[in-house]
Protein backbone atom coordinates (compact mmCIF):
# COMPACT_ATOMS: atom_id res chain seq x y z
CA UNK A 1 0.00 0.00 0.00
CA UNK A 2 1.22 3.40 -0.76
CA UNK A 3 0.36 6.47 -1.65
CA UNK A 4 0.63 7.64 -5.71
CA UNK A 5 4.02 8.63 -6.30
CA UNK A 6 2.51 11.79 -8.87
CA UNK A 7 0.57 13.46 -5.79
CA UNK A 8 2.16 16.08 -4.30
CA UNK A 9 1.69 17.11 -0.46
CA UNK A 10 2.28 20.68 1.17
CA UNK A 11 4.07 21.02 4.80
CA UNK A 12 0.39 22.28 5.27
CA UNK A 13 -1.83 19.47 4.47
CA UNK A 14 -2.56 20.44 0.91
CA UNK A 15 -2.90 17.66 -1.38
CA UNK A 16 -2.79 17.78 -4.91
CA UNK A 17 -3.39 15.29 -8.01
CA UNK A 18 -2.00 16.66 -10.57
CA UNK A 19 -3.83 13.31 -12.55
CA UNK A 20 -7.24 14.48 -11.75
CA UNK A 21 -6.59 18.22 -10.65
CA UNK A 22 -8.61 17.19 -7.17
CA UNK A 23 -7.21 18.77 -4.32
CA UNK A 24 -7.79 17.86 -0.82
CA UNK A 25 -7.27 19.06 2.87
CA UNK A 26 -6.04 16.91 5.86
CA UNK A 27 -6.17 17.68 9.25
CA UNK A 28 -2.43 17.96 11.09
CA UNK A 29 -3.12 13.67 12.40
CA UNK A 30 -3.90 12.83 8.94
CA UNK A 31 -1.10 14.66 7.24
CA UNK A 32 1.17 12.94 9.40
CA UNK A 33 -0.30 9.49 9.04
CA UNK A 34 -0.21 10.20 4.99
CA UNK A 35 3.54 11.15 5.47
CA UNK A 36 4.05 7.62 7.52
CA UNK A 37 2.45 5.72 4.37
CA UNK A 38 4.63 7.21 1.75
CA UNK A 39 7.57 6.60 3.71
CA UNK A 40 6.85 3.08 3.22
CA UNK A 41 6.09 2.44 6.78
CA UNK A 42 3.40 -0.75 7.49
CA UNK A 43 -0.19 -0.42 8.95
CA UNK A 44 1.74 -2.12 12.05
CA UNK A 45 4.74 0.67 12.36
CA UNK A 46 2.39 3.10 12.08
CA UNK A 47 0.10 2.15 14.53
CA UNK A 48 2.88 1.94 16.83
CA UNK A 49 3.93 5.60 15.99
CA UNK A 50 0.85 7.27 16.37
CA UNK A 51 -0.40 5.07 19.94
CA UNK A 52 3.43 5.89 21.51
CA UNK A 53 2.75 9.38 20.28
CA UNK A 54 -0.85 10.65 20.98
CA UNK A 55 -3.38 9.83 23.49
CA UNK A 56 -5.66 6.76 22.03
CA UNK A 57 -6.20 3.22 22.30
CA UNK A 58 -4.30 1.33 19.31
CA UNK A 59 -8.12 -0.73 19.29
CA UNK A 60 -9.44 2.71 18.51
CA UNK A 61 -6.55 4.26 16.62
CA UNK A 62 -7.09 1.10 13.88
CA UNK A 63 -10.74 2.04 13.38
CA UNK A 64 -10.12 5.65 12.38
CA UNK A 65 -6.56 4.41 10.45
CA UNK A 66 -8.65 1.77 8.04
CA UNK A 67 -11.63 4.53 7.91
CA UNK A 68 -9.01 6.77 6.74
CA UNK A 69 -7.09 4.94 4.48
CA UNK A 70 -10.03 3.16 2.82
CA UNK A 71 -11.23 7.51 2.31
CA UNK A 72 -7.34 7.52 0.47
CA UNK A 73 -8.51 4.45 -1.71
CA UNK A 74 -11.40 5.70 -2.52
CA UNK A 75 -10.23 8.97 -3.70
CA UNK A 76 -7.73 7.22 -5.71
CA UNK A 77 -4.50 8.47 -3.79
CA UNK A 78 -3.67 4.93 -2.19
CA UNK A 79 -2.81 2.03 -4.29
CA UNK A 80 -2.77 -1.35 -2.97
CA UNK A 81 1.03 -2.87 -3.54
CA UNK A 82 2.02 -4.45 -0.92
CA UNK B 1 6.43 11.97 28.24
CA UNK B 2 3.00 13.64 28.23
CA UNK B 3 1.12 12.54 25.24
CA UNK B 4 -0.62 14.58 22.57
CA UNK B 5 -4.14 14.74 22.22
CA UNK B 6 -5.84 12.96 19.55
CA UNK B 7 -7.91 13.86 16.70
CA UNK B 8 -9.52 11.28 14.50
CA UNK B 9 -7.29 11.77 10.97
CA UNK B 10 -9.14 13.79 7.76
CA UNK B 11 -9.39 14.11 4.68
CA UNK B 12 -11.91 16.25 2.58
CA UNK B 13 -11.75 17.15 -1.23
CA UNK B 14 -11.91 20.87 -1.71
CA UNK B 15 -14.26 21.87 -4.16
CA UNK B 16 -12.79 25.02 -5.86
CA UNK B 17 -14.92 27.60 -6.92
CA UNK B 18 -17.90 25.76 -5.32
CA UNK B 19 -19.20 27.74 -1.84
CA UNK B 20 -20.85 25.11 1.02
CA UNK B 21 -24.72 25.81 -0.94
CA UNK B 22 -26.04 28.69 1.56
CA UNK B 23 -22.41 30.41 0.62
CA UNK B 24 -21.66 30.50 4.50
CA UNK B 25 -19.49 28.39 6.05
CA UNK B 26 -20.39 24.48 6.89
CA UNK B 27 -19.16 24.96 10.81
CA UNK B 28 -21.81 23.77 12.66
CA UNK B 29 -22.34 25.14 16.55
CA UNK B 30 -23.15 22.15 18.82
CA UNK B 31 -25.97 22.70 21.39
CA UNK B 32 -24.54 21.33 24.57
CA UNK B 33 -27.17 22.26 26.69
CA UNK B 34 -31.00 23.19 26.33
CA UNK B 35 -32.86 25.84 28.61
CA UNK B 36 -29.47 26.05 30.90
CA UNK B 37 -29.40 22.00 31.58
CA UNK B 38 -26.44 19.35 29.76
CA UNK B 39 -27.58 17.89 27.19
CA UNK B 40 -25.56 14.92 28.56
CA UNK B 41 -27.34 15.24 32.03
CA UNK B 42 -31.05 15.20 30.72
CA UNK B 43 -29.84 12.11 28.77
CA UNK B 44 -28.44 10.15 31.71
CA UNK B 45 -31.41 10.85 33.82
CA UNK B 46 -34.67 10.66 31.24
CA UNK B 47 -33.24 8.20 28.71
CA UNK B 48 -31.77 7.74 25.56
CA UNK B 49 -33.57 9.11 22.88
CA UNK B 50 -35.88 12.29 24.60
CA UNK B 51 -38.00 14.66 23.49
CA UNK B 52 -37.48 18.31 26.06
CA UNK B 53 -39.93 20.96 25.73
CA UNK B 54 -38.87 24.46 26.54
CA UNK B 55 -41.57 26.22 28.70
CA UNK B 56 -39.97 29.06 28.13
CA UNK B 57 -39.87 29.64 24.80
CA UNK B 58 -43.46 28.15 24.09
CA UNK B 59 -43.80 30.94 26.14
CA UNK B 60 -42.06 33.64 24.36
CA UNK B 61 -43.11 32.45 20.99
CA UNK B 62 -46.74 32.96 21.80
CA UNK B 63 -46.19 36.16 23.43
CA UNK B 64 -44.66 37.19 20.07
CA UNK B 65 -47.83 36.00 18.20
CA UNK B 66 -49.78 37.50 19.87
CA UNK B 67 -47.89 41.11 19.90
CA UNK B 68 -47.74 40.67 16.12
CA UNK B 69 -51.62 40.36 15.96
CA UNK B 70 -53.07 42.46 19.05
CA UNK B 71 -50.95 45.75 17.89
CA UNK B 72 -53.02 45.74 14.66
CA UNK B 73 -55.94 44.33 15.64
CA UNK B 74 -58.80 45.40 18.42
CA UNK B 75 -59.61 41.75 19.35
CA UNK B 76 -57.64 38.76 18.91
CA UNK B 77 -57.91 35.46 20.09
CA UNK B 78 -55.66 32.39 19.09
CA UNK B 79 -56.94 28.74 19.62
CA UNK B 80 -53.97 26.09 19.84
CA UNK B 81 -54.12 23.37 17.29
CA UNK B 82 -54.52 19.96 18.87
CA UNK B 83 -53.04 17.65 16.71
CA UNK B 84 -49.99 19.73 16.19
CA UNK B 85 -49.14 18.89 19.72
CA UNK B 86 -51.72 17.33 22.56
CA UNK B 87 -49.40 16.94 25.32
CA UNK B 88 -51.18 17.85 28.26
CA UNK B 89 -48.83 20.08 29.55
CA UNK B 90 -47.92 21.95 26.15
CA UNK B 91 -51.91 22.76 25.75
CA UNK B 92 -52.09 23.65 29.09
CA UNK B 93 -49.14 25.98 28.87
CA UNK B 94 -51.19 27.62 25.60
CA UNK B 95 -54.51 27.92 27.52
CA UNK B 96 -52.84 29.51 30.46
CA UNK B 97 -51.23 32.19 27.56
CA UNK B 98 -55.17 32.44 26.81
CA UNK B 99 -55.47 30.20 23.90
CA UNK B 100 -58.66 28.28 23.66
CA UNK B 101 -58.55 24.70 21.58
CA UNK B 102 -59.37 24.23 18.30
CA UNK B 103 -60.10 20.19 18.21
CA UNK B 104 -60.43 17.62 15.24
CA UNK B 105 -62.37 14.74 17.06
CA UNK B 106 -64.49 13.48 19.64
CA UNK B 107 -60.66 12.49 21.26
CA UNK B 108 -59.23 15.83 20.98
CA UNK B 109 -62.63 17.48 22.20
CA UNK B 110 -62.29 15.18 25.33
CA UNK B 111 -58.82 16.05 26.04
CA UNK B 112 -59.78 19.68 25.62
CA UNK B 113 -62.65 19.28 28.37
CA UNK B 114 -60.58 17.66 30.52
CA UNK B 115 -57.74 20.24 29.92
CA UNK B 116 -60.26 22.70 32.07
CA UNK B 117 -61.13 24.68 28.46
CA UNK B 118 -65.01 25.93 28.84
CA UNK B 119 -67.02 24.48 26.05
CA UNK B 120 -67.81 27.62 24.78
CA UNK B 121 -64.13 28.02 23.95
CA UNK B 122 -63.81 24.71 22.38
CA UNK B 123 -63.01 25.77 18.27
CA UNK B 124 -64.76 22.06 16.59
CA UNK B 125 -63.42 21.69 13.12
CA UNK B 126 -63.08 18.55 10.59
CA UNK B 127 -65.12 16.33 8.52
CA UNK B 128 -65.23 13.53 11.23
CA UNK B 129 -67.41 14.56 13.71
CA UNK B 130 -70.13 11.72 14.90
CA UNK B 131 -73.52 12.36 15.86
CA UNK B 132 -72.95 11.70 19.60
CA UNK B 133 -69.37 14.98 19.10
CA UNK B 134 -71.66 16.87 17.64
CA UNK B 135 -75.01 16.56 20.30
CA UNK B 136 -71.85 17.51 22.97
CA UNK B 137 -70.59 20.20 20.90
CA UNK B 138 -74.26 21.81 20.91
CA UNK B 139 -74.79 21.04 24.66
CA UNK B 140 -71.69 22.96 25.87
CA UNK B 141 -72.16 25.22 23.54
CA UNK B 142 -69.08 24.75 21.41
CA UNK B 143 -68.39 26.47 17.90
CA UNK B 144 -69.26 23.96 15.59
CA UNK B 145 -66.93 24.76 12.52
CA UNK B 146 -69.25 22.90 9.92
CA UNK B 147 -67.39 20.97 7.07
CA UNK B 148 -70.01 19.64 4.36
CA UNK B 149 -74.03 19.54 3.74
CA UNK B 150 -73.96 16.11 5.46
CA UNK B 151 -73.04 17.65 8.65
CA UNK B 152 -74.93 20.74 8.21
CA UNK B 153 -78.19 18.40 7.70
CA UNK B 154 -77.52 16.69 10.98
CA UNK B 155 -77.13 18.95 13.08
CA UNK B 156 -80.24 20.60 11.78
CA UNK B 157 -81.87 17.20 12.58
CA UNK B 158 -80.17 17.77 16.06
CA UNK B 159 -81.73 20.56 16.54
CA UNK B 160 -85.46 18.62 16.88
CA UNK B 161 -83.81 16.68 20.19
CA UNK B 162 -81.81 19.74 21.49
CA UNK B 163 -82.90 22.24 23.73
CA UNK B 164 -80.17 24.43 23.43
CA UNK B 165 -79.18 26.53 19.96
CA UNK B 166 -76.10 25.28 17.95
CA UNK B 167 -73.23 27.86 17.55
CA UNK B 168 -71.90 27.06 14.34
CA UNK B 169 -69.35 28.63 11.49
CA UNK B 170 -68.99 27.28 8.08
CA UNK B 171 -65.44 26.21 6.63
CA UNK B 172 -64.45 27.52 3.36
CA UNK B 173 -62.05 26.41 1.02
CA UNK B 174 -60.82 29.23 -1.82
CA UNK B 175 -58.36 29.88 -4.54
CA UNK B 176 -55.88 32.14 -2.79
CA UNK B 177 -52.89 31.50 -5.62
CA UNK B 178 -51.63 28.67 -4.00
CA UNK B 179 -51.11 24.65 -5.90
CA UNK B 180 -52.63 22.89 -5.08
CA UNK B 181 -55.61 24.27 -3.60
CA UNK B 182 -57.09 22.59 -0.59
CA UNK B 183 -60.45 22.20 -1.54
CA UNK B 184 -61.28 18.86 0.47
CA UNK B 185 -62.62 20.99 3.24
CA UNK B 186 -65.35 23.19 3.82
CA UNK B 187 -67.42 24.83 1.13
CA UNK B 188 -65.81 26.16 -1.94
CA UNK B 189 -66.31 29.95 -2.10
CA UNK B 190 -65.62 30.44 -6.12
CA UNK B 191 -68.15 27.89 -7.21
CA UNK B 192 -70.88 29.23 -4.84
CA UNK B 193 -71.26 26.42 -2.33
CA UNK B 194 -70.27 28.53 0.77
CA UNK B 195 -72.99 30.81 0.04
CA UNK B 196 -75.54 28.06 -0.71
CA UNK B 197 -74.40 26.67 2.86
CA UNK B 198 -74.78 29.72 4.63
CA UNK B 199 -78.52 30.16 2.85
CA UNK B 200 -79.34 27.02 4.28
CA UNK B 201 -77.86 27.77 7.87
CA UNK B 202 -79.67 31.44 7.59
CA UNK B 203 -83.11 30.32 6.15
CA UNK B 204 -83.22 26.82 8.67
CA UNK B 205 -83.36 29.76 11.64
CA UNK B 206 -82.50 27.24 13.76
CA UNK B 207 -78.61 28.06 14.42
CA UNK B 208 -76.39 30.89 15.61
CA UNK B 209 -74.17 31.53 12.60
CA UNK B 210 -71.40 32.76 14.81
CA UNK B 211 -68.26 32.54 12.56
CA UNK B 212 -66.52 31.95 9.09
CA UNK B 213 -63.19 30.09 8.75
CA UNK B 214 -60.45 29.07 6.66
CA UNK B 215 -57.57 27.02 6.57
CA UNK B 216 -55.75 27.72 2.98
CA UNK B 217 -52.87 25.07 3.81
CA UNK B 218 -50.06 24.37 6.03
CA UNK B 219 -46.62 25.94 6.30
CA UNK B 220 -47.17 28.67 3.95
CA UNK B 221 -44.70 30.57 2.85
CA UNK B 222 -46.86 33.59 1.22
CA UNK B 223 -48.46 36.11 3.22
CA UNK B 224 -50.29 37.17 -0.21
CA UNK B 225 -52.46 34.56 0.31
CA UNK B 226 -53.84 35.62 3.95
CA UNK B 227 -54.55 38.79 2.16
CA UNK B 228 -56.49 37.35 -0.21
CA UNK B 229 -58.44 34.58 2.07
CA UNK B 230 -59.18 37.49 4.34
CA UNK B 231 -60.63 39.48 1.76
CA UNK B 232 -62.87 36.29 0.37
CA UNK B 233 -63.94 35.85 4.48
CA UNK B 234 -64.65 39.68 4.48
CA UNK B 235 -66.74 39.87 1.29
CA UNK B 236 -69.16 36.55 2.86
CA UNK B 237 -69.01 38.78 6.09
CA UNK B 238 -70.62 42.04 4.30
CA UNK B 239 -73.13 39.86 2.61
CA UNK B 240 -74.36 38.49 5.54
CA UNK B 241 -75.13 41.52 6.62
CA UNK B 242 -76.52 43.15 3.25
CA UNK B 243 -78.66 40.58 2.97
CA UNK B 244 -79.80 39.25 6.20
CA UNK B 245 -78.67 41.78 7.89
CA UNK B 246 -76.72 39.67 10.30
CA UNK B 247 -73.32 40.40 11.68
CA UNK B 248 -71.08 37.38 12.51
CA UNK B 249 -69.16 37.44 15.31
CA UNK B 250 -65.93 36.24 14.24
CA UNK B 251 -63.21 35.25 11.21
CA UNK B 252 -61.24 32.44 11.87
CA UNK B 253 -57.99 32.49 9.79
CA UNK B 254 -56.70 28.86 10.79
CA UNK B 255 -53.13 28.29 10.88
CA UNK B 256 -50.27 27.31 8.57
CA UNK B 257 -47.61 30.18 9.17
CA UNK B 258 -44.59 28.16 8.64
CA UNK B 259 -42.22 27.46 10.96
CA UNK B 260 -38.36 28.23 10.56
CA UNK B 261 -37.76 24.47 9.69
CA UNK B 262 -36.29 23.91 6.26
CA UNK B 263 -38.48 22.26 3.77
CA UNK B 264 -36.69 19.34 2.12
CA UNK B 265 -35.79 20.70 -1.53
CA UNK B 266 -35.26 24.19 -0.31
CA UNK B 267 -32.26 26.46 -1.15
CA UNK B 268 -32.14 28.62 1.70
CA UNK B 269 -32.78 27.74 5.14
CA UNK B 270 -36.08 28.25 6.32
CA UNK B 271 -34.99 30.74 9.43
CA UNK B 272 -33.97 32.80 6.53
CA UNK B 273 -37.03 32.78 4.30
CA UNK B 274 -39.73 32.15 6.76
CA UNK B 275 -42.11 35.29 7.03
CA UNK B 276 -42.06 36.60 10.61
CA UNK B 277 -45.59 36.72 12.88
CA UNK B 278 -45.62 40.42 11.85
CA UNK B 279 -45.74 39.65 8.20
CA UNK B 280 -48.55 37.50 8.47
CA UNK B 281 -50.38 39.79 11.00
CA UNK B 282 -49.87 42.70 8.51
CA UNK B 283 -51.54 40.73 5.44
CA UNK B 284 -54.47 39.38 7.65
CA UNK B 285 -55.36 42.84 9.64
CA UNK B 286 -54.87 44.97 6.52
CA UNK B 287 -57.39 43.51 4.71
CA UNK B 288 -60.14 43.17 7.88
CA UNK B 289 -59.59 46.52 8.24
CA UNK B 290 -59.67 47.95 4.62
CA UNK B 291 -62.66 45.47 3.83
CA UNK B 292 -66.83 47.00 3.95
CA UNK B 293 -66.97 45.44 7.24
CA UNK B 294 -68.40 48.44 9.70
CA UNK B 295 -65.81 49.17 11.84
CA UNK B 296 -68.29 48.67 14.75
CA UNK B 297 -68.65 45.31 13.23
CA UNK B 298 -65.00 44.30 13.29
CA UNK B 299 -65.56 40.84 13.87
CA UNK B 300 -63.26 38.78 16.60
CA UNK B 301 -59.98 37.17 14.97
CA UNK B 302 -59.20 33.88 15.85
CA UNK B 303 -56.08 32.13 14.54
CA UNK B 304 -54.98 28.59 14.93
CA UNK B 305 -51.60 28.26 14.00
CA UNK B 306 -49.65 24.93 15.27
CA UNK B 307 -46.44 24.15 13.61
CA UNK B 308 -45.24 28.01 14.20
CA UNK B 309 -45.96 28.45 17.88
CA UNK B 310 -44.69 24.95 19.04
CA UNK B 311 -41.64 23.59 16.91
CA UNK B 312 -39.02 25.17 18.12
CA UNK B 313 -39.60 24.53 21.76
CA UNK B 314 -39.12 20.83 21.02
CA UNK B 315 -35.93 18.97 20.57
CA UNK B 316 -35.11 15.44 20.46
CA UNK B 317 -31.63 14.80 22.29
CA UNK B 318 -30.33 10.97 21.50
CA UNK B 319 -27.00 9.43 20.95
CA UNK B 320 -24.52 8.25 17.96
CA UNK B 321 -24.96 4.55 17.85
CA UNK B 322 -22.63 3.46 14.99
CA UNK B 323 -20.84 5.04 12.27
CA UNK B 324 -20.47 3.24 8.64
CA UNK B 325 -18.91 4.41 5.08
CA UNK B 326 -21.22 3.38 2.63
CA UNK B 327 -20.69 1.73 -1.03
CA UNK B 328 -19.81 5.04 -2.58
CA UNK B 329 -17.55 6.09 0.30
CA UNK B 330 -20.00 8.37 2.12
CA UNK B 331 -20.02 8.54 5.57
CA UNK B 332 -23.15 7.10 7.34
CA UNK B 333 -24.35 7.65 11.03
CA UNK B 334 -26.42 5.89 13.07
CA UNK B 335 -28.46 7.06 15.77
CA UNK B 336 -30.98 6.52 17.86
CA UNK B 337 -33.91 8.20 16.75
CA UNK B 338 -35.73 7.32 13.74
CA UNK B 339 -38.83 7.72 11.35
CA UNK B 340 -40.92 6.44 13.82
CA UNK B 341 -40.18 9.35 16.49
CA UNK B 342 -39.57 11.77 13.86
CA UNK B 343 -42.66 11.84 11.45
CA UNK B 344 -41.07 15.31 10.64
CA UNK B 345 -38.08 14.25 8.53
CA UNK B 346 -40.03 13.03 5.13
CA UNK B 347 -40.53 16.68 4.74
CA UNK B 348 -38.24 18.91 6.79
CA UNK B 349 -34.42 19.01 6.44
CA UNK B 350 -34.21 18.90 9.83
CA UNK B 351 -31.39 20.88 11.73
CA UNK B 352 -29.29 18.09 13.36
CA UNK B 353 -26.06 19.01 16.18
CA UNK B 354 -23.39 17.85 18.11
CA UNK B 355 -24.24 18.00 22.08
CA UNK B 356 -20.45 18.01 22.49
CA UNK B 357 -18.15 20.06 21.28
CA UNK B 358 -16.03 18.71 17.91
CA UNK B 359 -13.64 19.47 15.92
CA UNK B 360 -14.67 22.12 12.49
CA UNK B 361 -14.29 18.66 10.36
CA UNK B 362 -16.78 17.74 8.57
CA UNK B 363 -18.21 15.76 6.05
CA UNK B 364 -20.59 14.93 3.86
CA UNK B 365 -22.77 12.34 6.07
CA UNK B 366 -26.21 10.56 5.85
CA UNK B 367 -28.64 10.29 9.20
CA UNK B 368 -29.74 6.98 9.85
CA UNK B 369 -32.16 5.87 12.37
CA UNK B 370 -32.46 2.78 14.21
CA UNK B 371 -34.81 0.76 12.06
CA UNK B 372 -34.24 -2.21 10.28
CA UNK B 373 -35.97 -0.29 7.43
CA UNK B 374 -34.49 1.42 4.25
CA UNK B 375 -36.66 4.58 4.74
CA UNK B 376 -35.71 5.58 7.81
CA UNK B 377 -33.40 8.34 6.69
CA UNK B 378 -32.76 11.22 9.35
CA UNK B 379 -31.01 13.35 6.52
CA UNK B 380 -30.02 12.46 3.41
CA UNK B 381 -27.02 14.05 3.15
CA UNK B 382 -25.64 16.81 5.55
CA UNK B 383 -21.90 18.06 6.32
CA UNK B 384 -21.68 16.89 9.60
CA UNK B 385 -18.97 16.75 12.38
CA UNK B 386 -17.20 12.94 12.99
CA UNK B 387 -19.27 11.96 16.11
CA UNK B 388 -18.47 8.80 17.48
CA UNK B 389 -20.60 5.71 18.95
CA UNK B 390 -21.69 6.74 22.12
CA UNK B 391 -21.61 10.75 21.90
CA UNK B 392 -25.06 12.77 21.85
CA UNK B 393 -27.06 14.83 19.30
CA UNK B 394 -29.67 17.02 19.53
CA UNK B 395 -32.47 18.09 17.04
CA UNK B 396 -33.81 21.11 16.98
CA UNK B 397 -37.53 22.40 16.21
CA UNK B 398 -39.35 19.30 16.12
CA UNK B 399 -41.99 20.68 18.45
CA UNK B 400 -45.08 20.45 15.88
CA UNK B 401 -46.56 17.29 14.72
CA UNK B 402 -44.10 14.62 15.77
CA UNK B 403 -45.66 13.72 19.30
CA UNK B 404 -49.20 12.79 17.35
CA UNK B 405 -48.07 11.48 14.56
CA UNK B 406 -45.41 9.33 16.10
CA UNK B 407 -45.39 5.41 15.90
CA UNK B 408 -44.94 3.17 17.71
CA UNK B 409 -42.96 1.00 15.65
CA UNK B 410 -39.91 -1.59 16.28
CA UNK B 411 -38.95 0.32 19.40
CA UNK B 412 -41.08 2.29 22.32
CA UNK B 413 -41.61 5.86 22.43
CA UNK B 414 -39.47 7.74 25.02
CA UNK B 415 -39.47 9.96 27.69
CA UNK B 416 -41.00 13.67 26.92
CA UNK B 417 -39.84 16.58 28.96
CA UNK B 418 -40.53 20.25 29.97
CA UNK B 419 -38.69 22.12 31.17
CA UNK B 420 -40.34 24.86 33.45
CA UNK B 421 -39.53 28.26 33.46
CA UNK B 422 -36.99 27.88 36.62
CA UNK B 423 -35.02 25.34 34.35
CA UNK B 424 -36.62 22.07 36.02
CA UNK B 425 -37.47 19.32 34.03
CA UNK B 426 -40.45 17.75 34.26
CA UNK B 427 -41.57 13.98 32.79
CA UNK B 428 -44.89 15.27 30.71
CA UNK B 429 -45.14 11.81 29.15
CA UNK B 430 -43.45 8.38 30.67
CA UNK B 431 -41.96 6.34 27.89
CA UNK B 432 -43.90 3.84 26.48
CA UNK B 433 -42.65 -0.05 28.48
CA UNK B 434 -43.32 -3.74 26.74
CA UNK B 435 -46.55 -3.52 29.38
CA UNK B 436 -47.75 -0.25 27.72
CA UNK B 437 -48.17 -1.88 24.47
CA UNK B 438 -49.10 -5.63 25.70
CA UNK B 439 -51.75 -4.46 28.04
CA UNK B 440 -53.61 -3.15 25.08
CA UNK B 441 -53.55 -7.05 24.05
CA UNK B 442 -55.37 -10.21 24.88
CA UNK B 443 -54.52 -13.73 23.60
CA UNK B 444 -57.47 -15.81 23.14
CA UNK B 445 -57.57 -19.07 25.76
CA UNK B 446 -56.25 -21.71 22.78
CA UNK B 447 -53.16 -19.43 22.56
CA UNK B 448 -52.61 -18.68 25.98
CA UNK B 449 -50.09 -21.32 27.12
CA UNK B 450 -46.81 -20.15 25.96
CA UNK B 451 -45.08 -24.07 25.89
CA UNK B 452 -45.51 -24.27 22.38
CA UNK B 453 -42.11 -25.82 21.79
CA UNK B 454 -41.62 -28.89 19.94
CA UNK B 455 -43.56 -31.22 23.05
CA UNK B 456 -46.91 -30.29 21.14
CA UNK B 457 -45.71 -30.84 17.52
CA UNK B 458 -44.21 -34.33 18.23
CA UNK B 459 -47.44 -35.76 20.47
C1 LIG C 1 -58.25 23.46 10.70
C2 LIG C 1 -56.83 23.55 11.09
N1 LIG C 1 -56.41 24.59 11.85
C3 LIG C 1 -55.13 24.71 12.24
C4 LIG C 1 -54.16 23.79 11.87
C5 LIG C 1 -52.73 24.00 12.30
O1 LIG C 1 -51.92 24.16 11.20
P1 LIG C 1 -50.40 24.67 11.28
O2 LIG C 1 -49.67 23.74 12.19
O3 LIG C 1 -49.93 24.58 9.88
O4 LIG C 1 -50.42 26.06 11.81
C6 LIG C 1 -54.54 22.71 11.06
C7 LIG C 1 -53.53 21.73 10.63
O5 LIG C 1 -53.60 21.04 9.67
C8 LIG C 1 -55.90 22.59 10.66
O6 LIG C 1 -56.31 21.57 9.88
Amino acid sequence: MNIRNNIAISESGFVFDPSTGDSFSLNPVGLEILLLIKQGNTSEQISDLITSRYQVEKSVFERYYFDFTSMLKQYHLLVDNE
Amino acid sequence: MEKLTFERPVIQKINAGLPSKFGISSRMEPITDIEGIPVRRLIEEFGSPVFVFSEATIRKTYKEAWRAFSTRYPRVQFAWSYKTNYLNSICRVFHQEGSWAEVVSGFEYDKAITNGVPGEQIIFNGPDKSRDDLAKAIANGSLIHIDHFDELYEIIDLCGTSVKRPKVAIRVNMDTGIYPQWDRFGFNYENGEAWDALNRIMVSGKMDLLGLHAHIGTYMMQTGSYHIAADKLAALAVGLERKYNHVISYIDMGGGFASKNTLKGAYYPGSDTTPSFDDYAEAITSSLMKSEIKPENLPMLILENGRALIDDAGYLAGTVIANKRLADGRRATIIDAGVNLLFTSFWYEHDLRPAVNVSDQTEDTTIYGPLCMNIDVIRGSIQFPLLKKGDQYVIRRVGAYNNTQWLQFITLRPNVVMIDITGTPHIIRHGETLNTINDLESVPEHLESTDNGTTQRTK
